[in-house]
């Protein structure tokens, strides 16, 4: 079983958001995701200053077998990137919740933090699937 | 590797293992009104003998004693190894075989292509190649709203004068995309005044494609329009004449930061003209956009002992991975075509592509030279021209070119085939005598005596009026 962090907010497309006490909220993707993707060759992280919508594209994660949309959970202004994954995609796939952060996002509708799924949401999701 | 079709029994016994009725139930999902039915109009297929006399008498429409028409496809020479080497059983293949394990030598001719065409363009990377020029246009366009992450409004400007069927067939591919093509009219000098682009000054546009040379044989100048479109943040898209690159500054040179996509027809690079096809397009690009360059990459790499190999690269977001979402619109490339280009490229060298391009340009400047005195030679650029040229003839073009037609002599396109007046509104000559005006092509094909036969060939008939 995965990795799944109990104080993160997950999305059914297994991405993960951790909403700041200043407003904002870094995503990425889940432990989950990684996995299944396998190595990470490539992330096209969005620009900076863009304003994404919650639950369309934010960029893509690309594997040596699949390249695969990433969804923002939020809508916001991204206010930063994480450059590193430019030189070091692998890093998502070492610590997704931690280094392997994709964005952050300036939330414009912090309300919409209460559509996503909780931990245990995203584990029943996961198992479900297993089954 | 060979093309064996499957047997009835070999379909009846894959059938049987996945359980499947008929071939025609595997593909269920397809809704009914999608279906085409069948193609009654084809009929049964005609017997070898009939076949092969069919074939000659088309063959005979290709038949031409002189030929000087260009826009588009070009008569080059042809060396006679090109063809006796890509005929060969391991080149000449139904399909181009992607499989590492099986197909080395195919996937390392087209490795070499690409690093060809790279040298050629003075581009970083080149995919092995897609369908025409035309429809390498179209993917370059959507390949650039993919790429040009600084621009969202999926507008493109594009000059009247590139290639007029290029154009429909952009508009074609993207016309449900979402894309918005903004058309640069025709200027009065007949190349793209910096003038008319300056009420896209700070405008979101996602790029600018050039044509070099342009559609009337003239040359862009393709530095100050290289560096505004990226003063203003847009990419730009190049459309070339593979031949002409061996002469003119490289797309990869232009302005300060050389141009971003690299597209055009193959055709010129060893394969024939045959009735229209089939060609090959090229596209070569910036490193930086490799991963949204559609069709098919060859990559070198080591196997697991070490040894170089050769294999499908960059495929993530093709196709077979991606469906629906995929990075081309025809991801097919040819192979066929592509080996003739290769082979071509190998044996020309870049100092014999040079020489085939001085000849071409020496050669347009001797007929140009020649006519003079008998029509009047349109100068389309300040910078200068390639290979072909328009002149405006004292009688109608059509009347012009069927009567030297009659005399075995093909002297070029009548432009009122492409373009209508009013698309010369800004153009003095062009829009008073459009139907008087030829675009001729010369290539290195011609002789001191050809060039002498089209011009006595031209005297004669406009003596006869």
């Amino acid at each position: 079983m995965s990795h799944i962090p109990s104080e993160l907010k997950y999305l059914s497309s297994h991405e993960w958001l951790r909403v700041e006490s200043d407003g904002t909220a870094y995503m990425g993707i889940t432990d989950h995701a990684q996995a299944a993707l396998g190595d990470l060759v490539f992330v096209e992280t969005p620009e900076m200053g863009a304003a994404l919508v919650a639950g369309e594209e934010a960029g893509v994660v690309e594997s040596v077998k699949a390249a695969s949309d990433l969804y923002s959970p939020v809508s916001g202004e991204v206010v930063e990137i994480n450059e590193a994954l430019a030189d070091a995609p692998e890093t998502i796939n070492n610590d997704p919740y931690g280094d392997g952060w994709v964005c952050r996002i300036k939330l414009t509708e912090p309300s919409e933090i209460e559509t996503l799924m909780s931990a245990e949401d995203y584990t029943a999701q996961l198992e479900s699937e297993e089954a | 590797m060979p093309y064996i079709p499957h047997t009835d029994a070999d379909i009846a016994e894959m059938l049987s293992v996945i359980g499947a009725e008929s071939v025609q139930k595997l593909f269920d999902e397809i809704p009914d009104k999608l279906l085409q039915g069948g193609f009654e109009s084809i009929g049964d297929g005609i017997s070898e003998m009939h076949a092969m006399r069919l074939m000659a008498s088309c063959a005979k429409k290709d038949d031409y004693e002189l030929g000087f028409i260009g826009g588009g496809a070009y008569e080059h020479h042809i060396p006679a190894a090109v063809w006796d080497i890509v005929g060969r059983g391991e080149w000449m293949t139904a399909y181009t075989p992607y499989q590492a394990e099986a197909s080395q030598g195919t996937l390392q001719l087209i490795y070499e292509y690409q690093t060809m065409l790279t040298g050629l363009t003075a581009m970083e990377v080149s995919n092995a190649s897609l369908y025409d020029g035309a429809t390498a246009l179209a993917e370059a366009v959507l390949m650039s709203v993919r790429a040009n992450r600084k621009s969202r409004s999926k507008k493109i400007l594009m000059p009247k004068l590139v290639h007029p069927y290029y154009q429909e067939v952009v508009r074609n591919i993207t016309l449900h995309q979402g894309i918005e093509i903004i058309e640069i009219p025709v200027s009065q000098s007949g190349t793209i005044e910096m003038s008319d682009l300056e009420q896209y000054n700070g405008v979101d546009i996602t790029a600018l494609v050039v044509s070099m040379p342009n559609f009337l044989g003239g040359l862009e100048d393709v530095n100050a329009l290289t560096d505004w479109a990226h003063q203003n943040k847009q990419l730009v898209i190049a459309v070339t004449n593979p031949i002409s690159l061996a002469m003119l500054t490289p797309p990869g040179e232009w302005g300060a930061e050389g141009a971003d996509i690299v597209v055009g027809e193959g055709q010129p690079l060893g394969v024939p003209m045959s009735s229209g096809g089939p060609y090959f397009g090229f596209m070569a690009a910036k490193q930086a956009f490799v991963r949204q360059m559609p069709g098919r990459i060859i990559g070198k790499t080591v196997d697991q002992n070490g040894r170089r190999g050769f294999t499908l690269t960059l495929q993530a977001r093709e196709q077979h991975i991606r469906r629906s979402k995929a990075t081309s619109n025809i991801c097919t490339n040819q192979g066929l075509a592509v080996s003739a280009a290769t082979v071509y490229m190998s044996l020309m060298g870049p100092a014999g592509l040079r020489s085939v391009a001085e000849a071409c340009y020496n050669n347009a400047g001797a007929l140009i030279s020649a006519l003079s005195d008998q029509v009047d030679v349109l100068k389309i650029s300040a910078n200068g021209r390639f290979h072909e040229f328009v002149f405006l003839a004292p009688i109608p073009a059509k009347t012009l070119l069927q009567k030297m037609g009659e005399r075995g002599i093909q002297g070029g396109l009548a432009l009122s085939e492409f373009y209508s007046k009013d698309d010369f509104s800004r153009h003095k000559a062009l829009n008073e005598r459009l139907d008087q005006a030829v675009m001729v092509c010369v290539t290195e094909t011609k002789t001191a005596d050809d060039l002498q036969k089209y011009v006595q060939t031209l005297e004669e008939v406009l003596n006869e009026q």
